[in-house]
């Protein structure tokens, strides 16, 4: 299978006055398509440093990556922002959705900044929220609906646009152990509808949803397991609070 | 996408209502006092001007100076009309203010002597009646001619032909009344006087000392020179170069003109400055806007906005802010000036242009004043923008 994410030597170097810290120090790998993986590692390890990479949110200090065969290591922001709302789908940890839009207006926001067309766009937008099981809270505000429905529109809003990777920032984190299983439940949906997922967190229990877990330690990969998913339908009651 | 951003800028100005209103304020305040002023500036430079074309720009103001010793009578007329070629008309003037009296109404006003070539000096036309004729004056008939407001203060509606007032005491029959002056007298106010013959004023106000000669160049061309041979003349006469002021009433008015244009220009530019403040007030909210949506910036951008894009929902959300102040502002500013210049019977001042302009102008502060906070969102870094709060 293709890659859909590959770094070579990926490097990133803060520098913070005349000090330099090296937050991830050569990293190596590749995410076939369709795969469902998860990053781990303590705080400091550079996961953070990492995801802001892969979402093309940041550029590498040195290294390259290939994000769907493009090399977009060095692309000027403008580009950038036109790869992220073209290739990646953002869920945060703490939703992140616009409180003065519904959620329609929110799903639908991608699409705005892709230039799609109006109708195109409502079409999408309803489809997006269909498949998150949200079609009939459309019209609702943010703070109409609970954390978990919130999520579920940060989701919808991150696969409109069809993106070649869903990036996931502790997407659990915020929610309480039912909301954070359904959401799960949605990202095995997707996984197994192809999208290729990756998910950074710092919790087991989300990681053993993942086909594969590569861990970071002090900004190197230190392990890379490949393990076949759980089976998730009777799994809500195992799963530990956040 | 330009809808798009409209349909966005307008939620997020919908979302606090109460300060996008607040910061509306200061454009409304700004650019309603531009438009008040400046209308009601120009306004007063059209009446004046108005005044100006009405007159015929030929009258001549001869006003001996008393203070000095200076006395000119009714026969001096002549005496002018002989002495100075440029001039084709002279009426003497005695003026005074009285007490005017029908039945029980009283009205306190001026009172104006003088001879029937006055009325076309002036200019002034008749509504009701005559004018005065040569035999008033010769047979000191007690005869009166009304301005217009004098007539409604003491008739209100009342055919005032043929009746009679009292003037200081002294009976006069009302033979005309004159149409409202489109130009101006040679009394402060041209409506609100009383005019007699000049023998009967002499009686009334209890003088024969002329206060001024009215006379009339006979051509606008001559009116200068006319000046300066009624000035010389004068001074000739009583060795004393400040005998006489001599002015011609379109000099006096011109200047005028010009000075209420250049208040005009003044007042403008005073309500220029509290357009200034609004915009200042504009950028200020915007900043703080900027900082309170960081969150927002980062995660529009995140999802694919270009800078350009958020700059522009920035831009756009003070470009309403300033507009929709400049609308309100305008209208304001209109009526206002509209109440001001009808209570004053004066022309409405406001054109077209001026409301065009203040529109322009307080959009222009708000795209101005809302360019560096719409800078400073569009540079964000989004991984920063999206860690805060």
């Amino acid at each position: 299978m293709a890659a859909v994410i590959r770094v070579e030597a990926l490097e990133r170097v803060y520098r913070i006055g005349p000090v330099s810290v090296p937050a991830l120090r050569g990293l190596d790998f590749a995410v076939p398509a369709g795969q469902m993986v998860a990053i781990m590692g303590p705080s400091g390890s550079g996961k953070s440093t990492l995801l802001n990479l892969l979402g093309c949110l940041d550029r590498p200090t040195a290294g390259r990556y290939f994000l769907a065969g493009d090399d977009v290591a060095h692309k000027s922001s403008d580009e950038l922002a036109e790869v992220r709302n073209r290739r990646i789908g953002f869920v945060f940890q703490n939703y992140n959705l616009l409180p003065q839009l519904t959620a329609f207006e929110n799903v639908e926001l991608p699409l705005v900044y892709g230039r799609v067309g109006r109708a195109e766009r409502h079409r999408r937008a309803d489809e997006a929220l269909a498949a998150v099981g949200l079609a009939d809270r459309r019209r609702h505000h943010p703070m109409e609906l609970s954390g978990g429905q919130q999520q579920r529109v940060g989701i919808a809003r991150a696969i409109v646009g069809r993106p070649d990777v869903i990036l996931a920032d502790e997407p659990t984190g915020n929610l309480d152990s039912v909301s954070g299983n359904d959401v799960l439940q949605l990202f095995h949906a997707l996984h197994e509808g192809g999208s290729t997922i990756v998910i950074v967190t710092h919790d087991e229990e989300v990681a053993r949803h993942c086909q594969r877990i590569i861990r970071l330690h002090d900004g190197q990969l230190v392990r890379d397991d490949e393990a076949p998913a759980r089976n998730l339908t009777a799994t809500g009651e195992e799963a530990e609070p956040c | 996408m330009l809808i798009d951003s409209l349909r966005m800028a307008w939620r997020s100005l919908a979302a606090n209502t109460a300060r996008a209103l607040l910061t509306m304020l200061g454009i409304i305040i700004g650019v309603a006092a531009v438009i008040a002023l400046v209308s009601v500036g120009q306004a007063a430079t059209q009446s004046v001007t108005a005044k100006v074309e009405n007159l015929g720009s030929n009258m001549i103001v001869v006003v001996p100076n008393q203070a000095q010793g200076v006395t000119l009578h009714v026969a001096d007329g002549n005496w002018l009309l002989a002495t100075v070629p440029q001039i084709s008309a002279v009426a003497p003037l005695l003026e005074g203010g009285v007490m005017s009296r029908y039945g029980t109404k009283t009205w306190s006003t001026t009172l104006l002597g003088t001879t029937p070539p006055s009325e076309q000096i002036q200019g002034r036309s008749m509504s009701a009646g005559r004018y005065l004729v040569g035999s008033d004056v010769q047979l000191r008939r007690q005869v009166a001619v009304l301005g217009a407001t004098t007539e409604q203060n003491l008739f209100g509606g009342l055919n005032p032909i043929g009746r009679t007032i009292q003037v200081d005491g002294m009976p006069l029959i009302v033979v005309g009344v004159m149409n409202q002056s489109g130009g101006a007298g040679i009394t402060s106010n041209p409506d609100d006087e009383i005019v007699t013959p000049v023998t009967v004023a002499e009686q009334i106000l209890h003088t024969n000392n002329v206060a001024a000669f009215m006379t009339e160049a006979r051509s606008s061309d001559l009116a200068p020179l006319a000046v300066g041979h009624l000035q010389a003349v004068m001074s000739r006469r009583f060795r004393s170069s400040t005998a006489a002021e001599v002015v011609s009433e379109d000099q006096v008015l011109k200047t005028l003109a010009s000075l209420t244009g250049t208040l005009t220009v003044m007042l403008g530019g005073i309500a220029g400055i509290s357009l200034l403040v609004g915009g200042i007030g504009i950028m200020n909210i915007m900043l703080v806007t900027v900082s309170e949506r960081t969150r927002e910036i980062g995660l529009r951008k995140a999802i694919g906005a270009k800078r350009s894009a958020v700059a522009l929902q920035f831009l756009i959300e003070s470009g309403i802010l300033s507009l929709g102040g400049g609308a309100v502002g305008g209208a304001l500013g209109y009526a206002g000036a509209l109440t001001f210049t009808s209570a004053l019977h004066w022309p409405s001042g406001t054109s077209l242009s001026t409301v065009l302009l203040a529109l322009v102008f307080s959009v222009a502060v708000g795209v101005v004043f809302g360019m560096w906070p719409a800078l400073r969102a569009s540079r964000l870094d989004p991984i920063e923008a999206l860690r805060q709060g």
